[in-house]
Protein backbone atom coordinates (compact mmCIF):
# COMPACT_ATOMS: atom_id res chain seq x y z
CA UNK A 1 0.00 0.00 0.00
CA UNK A 2 1.07 3.28 -0.69
CA UNK A 3 0.84 6.71 1.28
CA UNK A 4 1.15 10.22 1.13
CA UNK A 5 1.38 12.51 4.07
CA UNK A 6 -0.25 15.78 2.90
CA UNK A 7 1.03 17.89 6.37
CA UNK A 8 4.14 17.12 7.58
CA UNK A 9 7.30 19.77 8.49
CA UNK A 10 10.05 17.79 7.47
CA UNK A 11 12.93 20.55 8.36
CA UNK A 12 12.36 19.99 11.53
CA UNK A 13 13.22 15.89 10.98
CA UNK A 14 16.08 14.03 10.41
CA UNK A 15 17.20 11.49 8.14
CA UNK A 16 15.85 8.79 9.73
CA UNK A 17 12.56 9.94 9.69
CA UNK A 18 13.10 10.22 5.97
CA UNK A 19 14.34 6.42 5.92
CA UNK A 20 11.56 4.94 8.22
CA UNK A 21 8.82 6.92 5.80
CA UNK A 22 10.22 5.42 2.87
CA UNK A 23 10.73 1.98 4.32
CA UNK A 24 6.62 2.04 5.48
CA UNK A 25 5.60 3.02 2.14
CA UNK A 26 5.24 6.94 1.95
CA UNK A 27 5.51 8.03 -1.89
CA UNK A 28 4.81 11.87 -1.11
CA UNK A 29 4.18 14.49 1.27
CA UNK A 30 3.22 18.28 1.72
CA UNK A 31 5.22 20.44 3.98
CA UNK A 32 3.04 23.43 5.16
CA UNK A 33 5.04 26.37 5.47
CA UNK A 34 4.73 27.29 9.15
CA UNK A 35 6.28 28.95 12.34
CA UNK A 36 9.83 27.37 13.78
CA UNK A 37 8.75 27.16 17.55
CA UNK A 38 9.39 30.25 17.98
CA UNK A 39 8.38 33.64 16.02
CA UNK A 40 10.55 34.78 12.86
CA UNK A 41 11.76 38.73 13.38
CA UNK A 42 13.08 38.98 9.86
CA UNK A 43 11.51 38.93 6.49
CA UNK A 44 14.82 37.57 5.24
CA UNK A 45 15.01 34.50 7.53
CA UNK A 46 11.03 33.71 6.10
CA UNK A 47 12.94 34.08 3.07
CA UNK A 48 14.98 31.35 3.18
CA UNK A 49 12.62 29.73 4.70
CA UNK A 50 10.73 29.44 1.67
CA UNK A 51 13.00 28.83 -0.28
CA UNK A 52 14.50 25.58 1.58
CA UNK A 53 10.91 24.62 0.92
CA UNK A 54 11.27 24.79 -2.62
CA UNK A 55 14.67 24.05 -3.10
CA UNK A 56 17.06 22.10 -0.46
CA UNK A 57 13.77 20.14 1.48
CA UNK A 58 12.94 18.91 -1.87
CA UNK A 59 16.25 18.27 -3.20
CA UNK A 60 16.60 16.15 0.65
CA UNK A 61 13.42 14.15 0.48
CA UNK A 62 14.39 13.22 -3.25
CA UNK A 63 17.67 11.54 -1.83
CA UNK A 64 14.97 8.61 0.07
CA UNK A 65 12.68 7.97 -2.73
CA UNK A 66 10.11 10.34 -1.41
CA UNK A 67 8.75 13.16 -3.72
CA UNK A 68 8.14 16.70 -1.49
CA UNK A 69 5.47 19.19 -2.16
CA UNK A 70 4.84 22.19 0.01
CA UNK A 71 2.75 25.06 0.15
CA UNK A 72 3.26 28.51 0.79
CA UNK A 73 1.67 31.32 3.09
CA UNK A 74 2.28 33.40 6.11
CA UNK A 75 1.15 31.24 9.56
CA UNK A 76 -1.84 32.81 11.68
CA UNK A 77 0.76 32.96 14.23
CA UNK A 78 3.64 35.27 12.59
CA UNK A 79 0.49 37.25 11.34
CA UNK A 80 0.10 38.79 14.50
CA UNK A 81 3.65 41.01 14.10
CA UNK A 82 2.09 43.60 11.54
CA UNK A 83 5.32 44.67 10.36
CA UNK A 84 6.84 41.37 9.83
CA UNK A 85 3.72 40.48 8.17
CA UNK A 86 3.43 43.30 5.50
CA UNK A 87 7.46 42.10 4.30
CA UNK A 88 6.58 38.49 3.96
CA UNK A 89 2.97 39.33 2.03
CA UNK A 90 5.24 41.30 -0.21
CA UNK A 91 7.43 38.30 -1.37
CA UNK A 92 4.78 35.49 -1.32
CA UNK A 93 3.30 36.21 -4.90
CA UNK A 94 7.07 35.04 -5.83
CA UNK A 95 6.73 31.80 -4.88
CA UNK A 96 3.41 30.66 -5.44
CA UNK A 97 3.51 29.49 -8.95
CA UNK A 98 7.13 27.46 -7.87
CA UNK A 99 7.19 24.05 -8.59
CA UNK A 100 5.63 21.62 -6.35
CA UNK A 101 3.63 24.28 -4.60
CA UNK A 102 0.19 23.15 -4.36
CA UNK A 103 -1.53 25.49 -2.34
CA UNK A 104 -1.30 28.44 -0.12
CA UNK A 105 -1.07 27.66 3.03
CA UNK A 106 -1.20 27.10 6.16
CA UNK A 107 -3.07 30.28 6.50
CA UNK A 108 -6.17 30.90 9.09
CA UNK A 109 -6.29 31.91 12.43
CA UNK A 110 -4.57 30.92 16.07
CA UNK A 111 -5.65 33.43 18.92
CA UNK A 112 -8.52 34.83 16.36
CA UNK A 113 -7.22 38.34 16.27
CA UNK A 114 -8.00 40.76 14.17
CA UNK A 115 -4.91 41.09 12.31
CA UNK A 116 -4.40 37.34 11.82
CA UNK A 117 -8.01 37.91 10.20
CA UNK A 118 -6.47 41.02 8.21
CA UNK A 119 -3.87 38.47 7.04
CA UNK A 120 -5.94 35.52 6.31
CA UNK A 121 -8.32 37.49 4.09
CA UNK A 122 -5.09 38.69 2.27
CA UNK A 123 -4.00 35.40 1.38
CA UNK A 124 -7.49 34.12 0.22
CA UNK A 125 -7.26 36.90 -2.45
CA UNK A 126 -4.16 35.88 -2.78
CA UNK A 127 -5.12 32.43 -3.45
CA UNK A 128 -7.74 33.66 -5.98
CA UNK A 129 -5.60 35.72 -7.93
CA UNK A 130 -3.25 32.68 -9.08
CA UNK A 131 -6.03 30.35 -9.00
CA UNK A 132 -4.82 28.22 -6.26
CA UNK A 133 -5.83 26.08 -3.13
CA UNK A 134 -5.96 26.60 0.56
CA UNK A 135 -4.51 24.73 2.99
CA UNK A 136 -6.14 25.81 6.24
CA UNK A 137 -4.85 25.64 9.92
CA UNK A 138 -7.99 25.55 12.41
CA UNK A 139 -7.52 27.24 15.94
CA UNK A 140 -6.47 24.58 18.62
CA UNK A 141 -8.48 26.95 21.55
CA UNK A 142 -12.08 27.88 20.59
CA UNK A 143 -12.08 25.12 17.82
CA UNK A 144 -15.60 24.38 16.51
CA UNK A 145 -16.33 28.40 16.48
CA UNK A 146 -12.46 29.61 14.59
CA UNK A 147 -13.32 26.59 12.03
CA UNK A 148 -16.62 27.60 11.34
CA UNK A 149 -15.19 31.22 10.92
CA UNK A 150 -12.49 30.39 8.61
CA UNK A 151 -15.02 28.62 6.07
CA UNK A 152 -17.29 31.47 6.00
CA UNK A 153 -14.47 33.93 5.50
CA UNK A 154 -13.06 31.91 2.90
CA UNK A 155 -16.82 32.01 0.93
CA UNK A 156 -16.57 35.04 1.72
CA UNK A 157 -13.80 35.81 -0.22
CA UNK A 158 -14.99 33.88 -2.81
CA UNK A 159 -12.84 30.93 -2.62
CA UNK A 160 -15.05 27.48 -3.54
CA UNK A 161 -15.29 24.89 -0.58
CA UNK A 162 -13.22 22.61 -3.10
CA UNK A 163 -10.34 23.81 -3.77
CA UNK A 164 -10.14 23.98 0.23
CA UNK A 165 -8.51 22.03 2.74
CA UNK A 166 -9.73 22.19 6.60
CA UNK A 167 -6.72 20.53 8.68
CA UNK A 168 -6.79 19.69 12.25
CA UNK A 169 -10.11 18.33 12.74
CA UNK A 170 -12.03 16.26 15.32
CA UNK A 171 -15.06 14.76 16.26
CA UNK A 172 -16.49 18.56 16.99
CA UNK A 173 -15.66 20.05 13.48
CA UNK A 174 -16.07 17.18 10.93
CA UNK A 175 -19.40 17.56 10.09
CA UNK A 176 -19.77 21.15 9.95
CA UNK A 177 -16.59 20.74 7.44
CA UNK A 178 -18.36 18.06 5.32
CA UNK A 179 -21.58 19.44 4.76
CA UNK A 180 -20.07 22.16 3.59
CA UNK A 181 -18.20 20.56 1.27
CA UNK A 182 -14.68 21.44 2.18
CA UNK A 183 -11.86 18.61 2.27
CA UNK A 184 -11.68 17.50 5.88
CA UNK A 185 -8.02 16.44 7.08
CA UNK A 186 -7.10 15.42 10.14
CA UNK A 187 -4.17 15.37 12.25
CA UNK A 188 -2.81 12.17 13.74
CA UNK A 189 -0.79 13.43 17.00
CA UNK A 190 0.12 11.32 19.59
CA UNK A 191 -1.21 11.91 22.80
CA UNK A 192 -2.85 15.27 21.49
CA UNK A 193 -5.27 16.07 19.15
CA UNK A 194 -6.64 13.50 17.23
CA UNK A 195 -5.48 9.52 18.22
CA UNK A 196 -5.68 7.12 15.99
CA UNK A 197 -8.15 4.94 17.91
CA UNK A 198 -10.88 8.07 17.42
CA UNK A 199 -9.89 8.44 13.84
CA UNK A 200 -10.69 4.89 13.10
CA UNK A 201 -14.28 5.70 14.98
CA UNK A 202 -14.53 9.00 12.70
CA UNK A 203 -13.83 6.44 9.29
CA UNK A 204 -16.78 4.13 10.73
CA UNK A 205 -18.93 6.79 11.10
CA UNK A 206 -18.40 8.78 8.09
CA UNK A 207 -16.59 7.08 5.45
CA UNK A 208 -14.02 7.92 3.29
CA UNK A 209 -15.49 10.90 1.16
CA UNK A 210 -13.40 13.69 1.20
CA UNK A 211 -11.59 12.66 4.59
CA UNK A 212 -7.93 12.32 5.22
CA UNK A 213 -5.09 12.56 7.24
CA UNK A 214 -1.97 13.42 8.05
CA UNK A 215 1.10 13.62 10.79
CA UNK A 216 2.12 17.18 11.03
CA UNK A 217 4.87 16.21 12.61
CA UNK A 218 7.22 19.00 13.60
CA UNK A 219 10.05 20.11 16.09
CA UNK A 220 7.51 19.12 18.80
CA UNK A 221 6.59 15.65 20.38
CA UNK A 222 4.82 14.07 16.88
CA UNK A 223 5.23 10.73 14.53
CA UNK A 224 6.15 11.05 11.11
CA UNK A 225 4.56 7.19 10.57
CA UNK A 226 1.28 8.42 12.22
CA UNK A 227 -0.19 8.15 8.27
CA UNK A 228 1.13 4.39 8.09
CA UNK A 229 0.47 3.47 11.59
CA UNK A 230 -3.63 4.63 11.18
CA UNK A 231 -3.91 2.73 7.88
CA UNK A 232 -2.77 -0.47 9.60
CA UNK A 233 -5.05 -0.06 12.60
CA UNK A 234 -8.23 0.76 10.56
CA UNK A 235 -7.32 -2.50 8.21
CA UNK A 236 -7.26 -4.03 11.66
CA UNK A 237 -10.11 -3.10 13.05
CA UNK A 238 -12.17 -4.11 10.03
CA UNK A 239 -12.15 -0.38 8.14
CA UNK A 240 -12.62 -1.79 4.07
CA UNK A 241 -9.06 -1.29 2.51
CA UNK A 242 -10.51 1.01 -0.31
CA UNK A 243 -11.63 3.62 2.25
CA UNK A 244 -8.71 2.90 4.28
CA UNK A 245 -6.56 3.21 0.62
CA UNK A 246 -8.37 6.81 0.03
CA UNK A 247 -8.65 8.54 3.57
CA UNK A 248 -4.44 8.10 3.41
CA UNK A 249 -3.29 8.39 -0.11
CA UNK A 250 -6.26 8.79 -3.10
CA UNK A 251 -8.15 11.83 -1.09
CA UNK A 252 -4.94 13.96 -0.23
CA UNK A 253 -4.01 13.37 -3.90
CA UNK A 254 -7.69 14.01 -5.31
CA UNK A 255 -7.39 17.38 -3.08
CA UNK A 256 -4.12 18.43 -4.07
CA UNK A 257 -4.14 17.09 -7.32
CA UNK A 258 -6.26 19.85 -8.43
CA UNK A 259 -3.44 22.61 -8.29
CA UNK A 260 -1.92 20.70 -11.56
CA UNK A 261 1.58 20.12 -9.10
CA UNK A 262 1.10 16.70 -7.57
CA UNK A 263 0.41 13.85 -9.95
CA UNK A 264 0.79 9.96 -9.39
CA UNK A 265 3.42 10.20 -12.72
CA UNK A 266 5.44 11.98 -10.49
CA UNK A 267 6.75 8.76 -8.16
CA UNK A 268 5.28 5.77 -10.68
CA UNK A 269 6.83 6.99 -13.82
CA UNK A 270 9.29 10.22 -13.26
CA UNK A 271 10.41 11.82 -16.86
CA UNK A 272 13.76 11.06 -17.24
CA UNK A 273 15.46 14.67 -16.95
CA UNK A 274 13.24 14.79 -13.35
CA UNK A 275 14.85 11.19 -12.89
CA UNK A 276 18.69 12.17 -13.68
CA UNK A 277 18.43 15.38 -11.63
CA UNK A 278 16.09 14.73 -8.69
CA UNK A 279 16.04 11.59 -8.09
CA UNK A 280 19.66 10.97 -8.93
CA UNK A 281 22.42 11.89 -6.65
CA UNK A 282 23.99 11.69 -2.81
CA UNK A 283 25.15 14.56 -1.33
CA UNK A 284 23.28 13.90 1.73
CA UNK A 285 24.59 10.61 2.13
CA UNK A 286 27.66 11.40 2.31
CA UNK A 287 29.87 8.35 1.27
CA UNK A 288 27.13 5.62 2.00
CA UNK A 289 26.03 4.03 -1.27
CA UNK A 290 23.15 6.16 -2.89
CA UNK A 291 19.70 5.19 -2.58
CA UNK A 292 18.17 5.98 -6.31
CA UNK A 293 14.85 5.32 -6.75
CA UNK A 294 14.75 2.01 -3.87
CA UNK A 295 13.13 2.07 -1.30
CA UNK A 296 15.85 2.03 1.79
CA UNK A 297 16.13 -1.77 3.50
CA UNK A 298 13.30 -2.29 6.07
CA UNK A 299 14.20 -1.40 9.45
CA UNK A 300 13.00 -2.72 12.76
CA UNK A 301 11.57 0.22 13.66
CA UNK A 302 9.42 0.62 10.98
CA UNK A 303 8.59 -3.01 10.64
CA UNK A 304 5.06 -3.37 12.37
CA UNK A 305 3.81 -0.44 9.99
CA UNK A 306 5.46 -1.68 6.44
CA UNK A 307 2.98 -3.33 3.90
CA UNK A 308 3.93 -5.76 1.70
CA UNK B 1 21.97 33.36 -35.13
CA UNK B 2 22.40 34.53 -31.44
CA UNK B 3 21.74 32.24 -28.98
CA UNK B 4 18.38 33.53 -27.65
CA UNK B 5 17.30 33.24 -31.02
CA UNK B 6 17.83 29.23 -31.31
CA UNK B 7 16.34 29.25 -27.53
CA UNK B 8 13.43 30.59 -29.18
CA UNK B 9 13.44 28.39 -32.35
CA UNK B 10 14.06 25.54 -31.06
CA UNK B 11 11.23 25.73 -28.55
CA UNK B 12 8.71 27.01 -30.96
CA UNK B 13 10.02 23.53 -33.01
CA UNK B 14 8.76 21.58 -29.81
CA UNK B 15 5.69 23.21 -27.68
CA UNK B 16 2.27 22.64 -28.45
CA UNK B 17 0.84 26.11 -29.38
CA UNK B 18 -0.72 27.00 -26.10
CA UNK B 19 2.23 26.81 -24.45
CA UNK B 20 4.68 28.17 -27.58
CA UNK B 21 2.41 31.16 -27.82
CA UNK B 22 2.36 32.15 -23.71
CA UNK B 23 6.18 31.54 -24.23
CA UNK B 24 6.31 33.78 -27.39
CA UNK B 25 3.71 37.22 -25.50
CA UNK B 26 5.93 36.71 -22.19
CA UNK B 27 9.22 37.29 -23.85
CA UNK B 28 7.50 40.44 -25.95
CA UNK B 29 5.72 41.72 -22.53
CA UNK B 30 9.06 41.44 -20.22
CA UNK B 31 11.02 43.98 -22.81
CA UNK B 32 9.14 46.74 -20.48
CA UNK B 33 7.69 44.67 -17.81
CA UNK B 34 8.43 45.65 -13.86
CA UNK B 35 10.87 43.53 -11.94
CA UNK B 36 7.58 41.60 -10.43
CA UNK B 37 5.99 40.20 -14.05
CA UNK B 38 9.29 39.26 -14.71
CA UNK B 39 10.19 37.15 -11.26
CA UNK B 40 6.61 35.53 -11.72
CA UNK B 41 6.93 35.08 -15.48
CA UNK B 42 10.16 32.82 -14.71
CA UNK B 43 8.59 31.33 -12.21
CA UNK B 44 5.74 30.32 -13.91
CA UNK B 45 7.33 28.21 -16.81
CA UNK B 46 7.11 25.17 -14.86
CA UNK B 47 3.77 25.27 -15.21
CA UNK B 48 3.26 26.57 -18.55
CA UNK B 49 5.97 24.64 -20.48
CA UNK B 50 6.70 21.35 -18.67
CA UNK B 51 9.74 19.60 -18.13
CA UNK B 52 10.51 16.75 -20.66
CA UNK B 53 13.72 16.92 -22.11
CA UNK B 54 14.67 19.46 -24.93
CA UNK B 55 16.21 16.86 -26.88
CA UNK B 56 18.57 18.37 -29.23
CA UNK B 57 19.51 16.86 -32.48
CA UNK B 58 23.48 16.61 -33.74
CA UNK B 59 22.35 19.41 -35.99
CA UNK B 60 21.15 21.83 -33.65
CA UNK B 61 23.77 20.86 -30.79
CA UNK B 62 26.10 21.99 -33.30
CA UNK B 63 23.94 25.48 -33.93
CA UNK B 64 24.53 25.73 -30.35
CA UNK B 65 28.29 25.79 -30.21
CA UNK B 66 28.66 28.20 -33.54
CA UNK B 67 26.59 30.98 -31.65
CA UNK B 68 28.40 30.49 -28.07
CA UNK B 69 31.75 28.71 -28.93
CA UNK B 70 31.94 25.86 -25.67
CA UNK B 71 27.71 25.78 -25.30
CA UNK B 72 26.82 22.48 -24.82
CA UNK B 73 22.82 22.01 -24.02
CA UNK B 74 22.70 18.74 -25.15
CA UNK B 75 20.94 17.59 -21.43
CA UNK B 76 18.52 20.80 -21.19
CA UNK B 77 15.25 19.81 -20.79
CA UNK B 78 11.93 22.79 -21.53
CA UNK B 79 11.68 24.45 -19.01
CA UNK B 80 15.62 25.22 -18.99
CA UNK B 81 15.34 26.56 -22.33
CA UNK B 82 12.74 28.26 -21.37
CA UNK B 83 13.27 30.16 -18.11
CA UNK B 84 17.05 31.04 -19.99
CA UNK B 85 15.04 32.48 -22.97
CA UNK B 86 13.00 34.88 -20.95
CA UNK B 87 16.39 35.78 -18.65
CA UNK B 88 18.23 36.97 -21.98
CA UNK B 89 14.66 38.41 -23.37
CA UNK B 90 14.32 41.91 -21.52
CA UNK B 91 17.85 42.37 -23.59
CA UNK B 92 19.31 43.82 -19.83
CA UNK B 93 22.96 45.33 -20.10
CA UNK B 94 25.03 43.15 -17.31
CA UNK B 95 24.50 45.12 -13.82
CA UNK B 96 20.71 45.51 -14.44
CA UNK B 97 21.29 41.39 -15.67
CA UNK B 98 23.43 40.56 -12.20
CA UNK B 99 20.97 42.35 -9.97
CA UNK B 100 17.64 40.59 -11.28
CA UNK B 101 19.84 37.11 -11.14
CA UNK B 102 20.56 37.70 -7.54
CA UNK B 103 17.12 38.03 -6.81
CA UNK B 104 16.15 35.26 -8.79
CA UNK B 105 18.54 32.90 -7.05
CA UNK B 106 17.29 33.95 -3.69
CA UNK B 107 13.75 32.72 -3.86
CA UNK B 108 15.03 30.19 -6.69
CA UNK B 109 13.51 26.08 -6.75
CA UNK B 110 15.44 23.81 -7.74
CA UNK B 111 14.37 23.52 -11.78
CA UNK B 112 15.15 26.96 -11.48
CA UNK B 113 18.76 27.03 -10.14
CA UNK B 114 19.63 24.55 -12.92
CA UNK B 115 18.00 26.90 -15.42
CA UNK B 116 19.93 29.77 -13.69
CA UNK B 117 23.14 28.38 -13.42
CA UNK B 118 23.69 26.60 -16.60
CA UNK B 119 22.78 29.18 -18.33
CA UNK B 120 25.47 31.13 -17.43
CA UNK B 121 27.83 31.14 -20.72
CA UNK B 122 24.78 32.99 -21.97
CA UNK B 123 24.65 36.09 -19.74
CA UNK B 124 25.97 39.70 -20.72
CA UNK B 125 28.57 40.76 -19.26
CA UNK B 126 30.57 37.32 -18.21
CA UNK B 127 33.11 38.32 -15.66
CA UNK B 128 30.01 39.89 -13.78
CA UNK B 129 28.77 36.71 -12.76
CA UNK B 130 32.10 35.27 -11.18
CA UNK B 131 30.63 35.27 -7.49
CA UNK B 132 27.68 34.04 -8.44
CA UNK B 133 29.45 30.84 -10.41
CA UNK B 134 31.12 30.07 -7.39
CA UNK B 135 27.98 30.44 -5.02
CA UNK B 136 26.33 27.86 -7.31
CA UNK B 137 29.68 25.87 -6.79
CA UNK B 138 29.18 25.80 -2.98
CA UNK B 139 25.58 24.28 -3.29
CA UNK B 140 24.76 20.45 -1.68
CA UNK B 141 22.23 20.00 -4.32
CA UNK B 142 24.23 17.57 -6.99
CA UNK B 143 21.90 18.69 -9.70
CA UNK B 144 22.82 22.01 -9.24
CA UNK B 145 26.62 21.72 -9.16
CA UNK B 146 26.74 19.70 -12.14
CA UNK B 147 24.29 22.63 -14.31
CA UNK B 148 27.45 24.41 -13.58
CA UNK B 149 30.47 21.55 -13.56
CA UNK B 150 29.15 19.78 -16.80
CA UNK B 151 29.01 21.03 -19.98
CA UNK B 152 29.09 24.63 -19.23
CA UNK B 153 32.44 26.65 -20.74
CA UNK B 154 31.71 29.22 -18.00
CA UNK B 155 34.29 28.33 -15.26
CA UNK B 156 36.82 27.87 -17.14
CA UNK B 157 36.72 30.89 -18.75
CA UNK B 158 35.64 32.92 -16.09
CA UNK B 159 37.07 31.63 -12.78
CA UNK B 160 40.39 32.15 -10.67
CA UNK B 161 42.45 29.08 -10.35
CA UNK B 162 41.00 28.41 -6.37
CA UNK B 163 37.60 28.22 -7.15
CA UNK B 164 38.45 26.45 -10.39
CA UNK B 165 40.47 23.49 -8.29
CA UNK B 166 37.47 23.48 -5.94
CA UNK B 167 35.08 22.70 -8.58
CA UNK B 168 37.26 19.90 -10.15
CA UNK B 169 37.85 18.37 -6.35
CA UNK B 170 34.30 18.71 -5.44
CA UNK B 171 33.07 16.61 -8.75
CA UNK B 172 35.24 14.14 -7.57
CA UNK B 173 33.66 14.17 -4.07
CA UNK B 174 29.92 14.13 -5.53
CA UNK B 175 30.53 11.41 -7.81
CA UNK B 176 30.26 13.31 -10.73
CA UNK B 177 32.82 12.48 -14.00
CA UNK B 178 35.03 14.73 -14.73
CA UNK B 179 35.01 14.05 -18.64
CA UNK B 180 32.36 16.43 -19.08
CA UNK B 181 34.02 19.48 -17.67
CA UNK B 182 34.74 22.25 -20.05
CA UNK B 183 38.33 22.97 -20.16
CA UNK B 184 39.46 20.32 -17.87
CA UNK B 185 42.74 19.96 -19.52
CA UNK B 186 43.85 23.35 -20.17
CA UNK B 187 43.05 24.63 -16.59
CA UNK B 188 45.01 21.98 -14.52
CA UNK B 189 47.55 23.32 -12.91
CA UNK B 190 50.35 22.23 -10.30
CA UNK B 191 48.03 23.38 -6.84
CA UNK B 192 45.32 20.79 -8.37
CA UNK B 193 47.44 18.31 -9.15
CA UNK B 194 49.02 17.79 -5.51
CA UNK B 195 45.28 18.57 -3.91
CA UNK B 196 44.07 15.25 -6.00
CA UNK B 197 47.29 13.46 -4.96
CA UNK B 198 46.28 14.11 -1.10
CA UNK B 199 42.80 13.55 -1.76
CA UNK B 200 43.89 10.03 -3.21
CA UNK B 201 45.94 9.27 -0.27
CA UNK B 202 43.21 10.41 1.99
CA UNK B 203 41.65 7.72 0.19
CA UNK B 204 44.07 4.84 0.60
CA UNK B 205 43.94 5.35 3.62
CA UNK B 206 40.27 4.62 4.51
CA UNK B 207 40.15 2.07 2.07
CA UNK B 208 37.43 3.88 -0.82
CA UNK B 209 37.71 3.61 -4.65
CA UNK B 210 39.26 6.36 -5.97
CA UNK B 211 38.08 7.29 -9.59
CA UNK B 212 39.96 6.70 -11.96
CA UNK B 213 39.84 10.28 -13.92
CA UNK B 214 41.80 11.74 -10.90
CA UNK B 215 44.59 10.91 -12.07
CA UNK B 216 44.07 12.94 -15.57
CA UNK B 217 44.56 16.18 -14.16
CA UNK B 218 47.57 15.08 -12.34
CA UNK B 219 49.25 13.84 -15.21
CA UNK B 220 50.43 17.08 -16.64
CA UNK B 221 52.27 18.12 -13.49
CA UNK B 222 53.60 14.90 -12.09
CA UNK B 223 57.00 14.46 -11.20
CA UNK B 224 58.81 13.36 -8.15
CA UNK B 225 56.11 11.96 -5.68
CA UNK B 226 53.10 12.08 -7.83
CA UNK B 227 54.96 10.47 -9.60
CA UNK B 228 55.24 7.60 -7.51
CA UNK B 229 51.80 8.18 -6.47
CA UNK B 230 50.98 6.75 -10.81
CA UNK B 231 53.66 3.91 -9.95
CA UNK B 232 51.20 2.33 -6.93
CA UNK B 233 48.28 2.52 -9.17
CA UNK B 234 50.03 1.09 -11.98
CA UNK B 235 50.91 -1.74 -9.52
CA UNK B 236 48.13 -2.36 -7.64
CA UNK B 237 45.24 -0.54 -9.17
CA UNK B 238 42.10 -1.64 -10.78
CA UNK B 239 42.00 -2.08 -14.73
CA UNK B 240 40.76 1.28 -15.59
CA UNK B 241 42.47 2.66 -12.94
CA UNK B 242 45.77 1.31 -14.48
CA UNK B 243 44.92 2.72 -17.93
CA UNK B 244 44.07 6.07 -16.19
CA UNK B 245 47.74 6.11 -14.55
CA UNK B 246 49.17 5.30 -18.12
CA UNK B 247 47.64 8.03 -20.01
CA UNK B 248 48.39 10.30 -16.81
CA UNK B 249 52.33 9.18 -17.24
CA UNK B 250 51.89 9.96 -20.80
CA UNK B 251 51.29 13.72 -20.20
CA UNK B 252 53.83 13.96 -18.00
CA UNK B 253 56.82 16.36 -18.37
CA UNK B 254 59.09 14.56 -16.49
CA UNK B 255 61.20 12.16 -18.27
CA UNK B 256 61.19 9.61 -15.60
CA UNK B 257 57.78 9.45 -16.11
CA UNK B 258 58.36 7.67 -19.04
CA UNK B 259 60.79 5.17 -17.81
CA UNK B 260 57.99 4.35 -15.14
CA UNK B 261 55.61 3.50 -18.21
CA UNK B 262 57.81 1.37 -20.21
CA UNK B 263 57.95 -1.36 -16.86
CA UNK B 264 54.61 -1.91 -18.34
CA UNK B 265 54.70 -2.58 -22.12
CA UNK B 266 50.91 -3.68 -22.81
CA UNK B 267 50.44 -0.13 -21.35
CA UNK B 268 53.06 1.11 -22.68
CA UNK B 269 51.94 0.25 -26.58
CA UNK B 270 48.15 0.58 -25.75
CA UNK B 271 49.34 4.43 -25.19
CA UNK B 272 51.48 4.79 -27.98
CA UNK B 273 48.93 2.95 -30.27
CA UNK B 274 46.05 5.54 -28.85
CA UNK B 275 43.99 2.80 -28.10
CA UNK B 276 43.51 4.28 -24.56
CA UNK B 277 41.45 7.72 -23.59
CA UNK B 278 39.98 9.84 -21.11
CA UNK B 279 36.30 9.31 -22.69
CA UNK B 280 36.31 5.42 -22.63
CA UNK B 281 37.84 5.42 -19.06
CA UNK B 282 34.73 8.26 -18.08
CA UNK B 283 32.47 5.96 -19.74
CA UNK B 284 33.07 2.58 -19.26
CA UNK B 285 30.95 0.51 -21.61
Amino acid sequence: MRFIDPHIHMSARTTDDYERMAAAGIVALIEPAFWLGQPRTQVGSYIDYLSSLVGWERFRAAQFGIRHYCTIGLNSKEANNEALAEAVMEVLPRYLMKEGVVAVGEIGYDDQTPVEDKYYRAQLALAKEFDMLVQVHTPHRDKKSGTITSMLVAMEMGVAPHKVVIDHNNEETVKEVLDRGFWAAFTIYPNTKMGNERMVEIARKYGSNRIFIDSSADWGVSDPLAVPKTARLMLDRGIPQKDVEAICYGNALQAFGQSGQMKEEHWLNPEPVDQRRLFEGNSVLRGQAPRVGEVPAVDQRAGEVVFK
Amino acid sequence: MKPVELLEQWLKARLPGEAAAWLDKTAQALRQGSDRDFYIAVSLVSRKIGKSDLGLSQAELAQAAAARPGWDPRDWSLDQAARVLLLLAPGSDGPTFSHRLDQLCITADIGELVAFYSGLPLYPDPPLHKLRAAEGIRTNMKAVFQAIAHRNPYPAEQLEEDPWNQLVVKSLFIGLSLDPIVGLDKRSNPKLARILCDYAHERWSAGRPISPELWRCVGPHATGEMLADLGRVLEKGTDPERKAAALALASSPDPAATGLLWAYPELSVAVTENKLSWQAIANPA
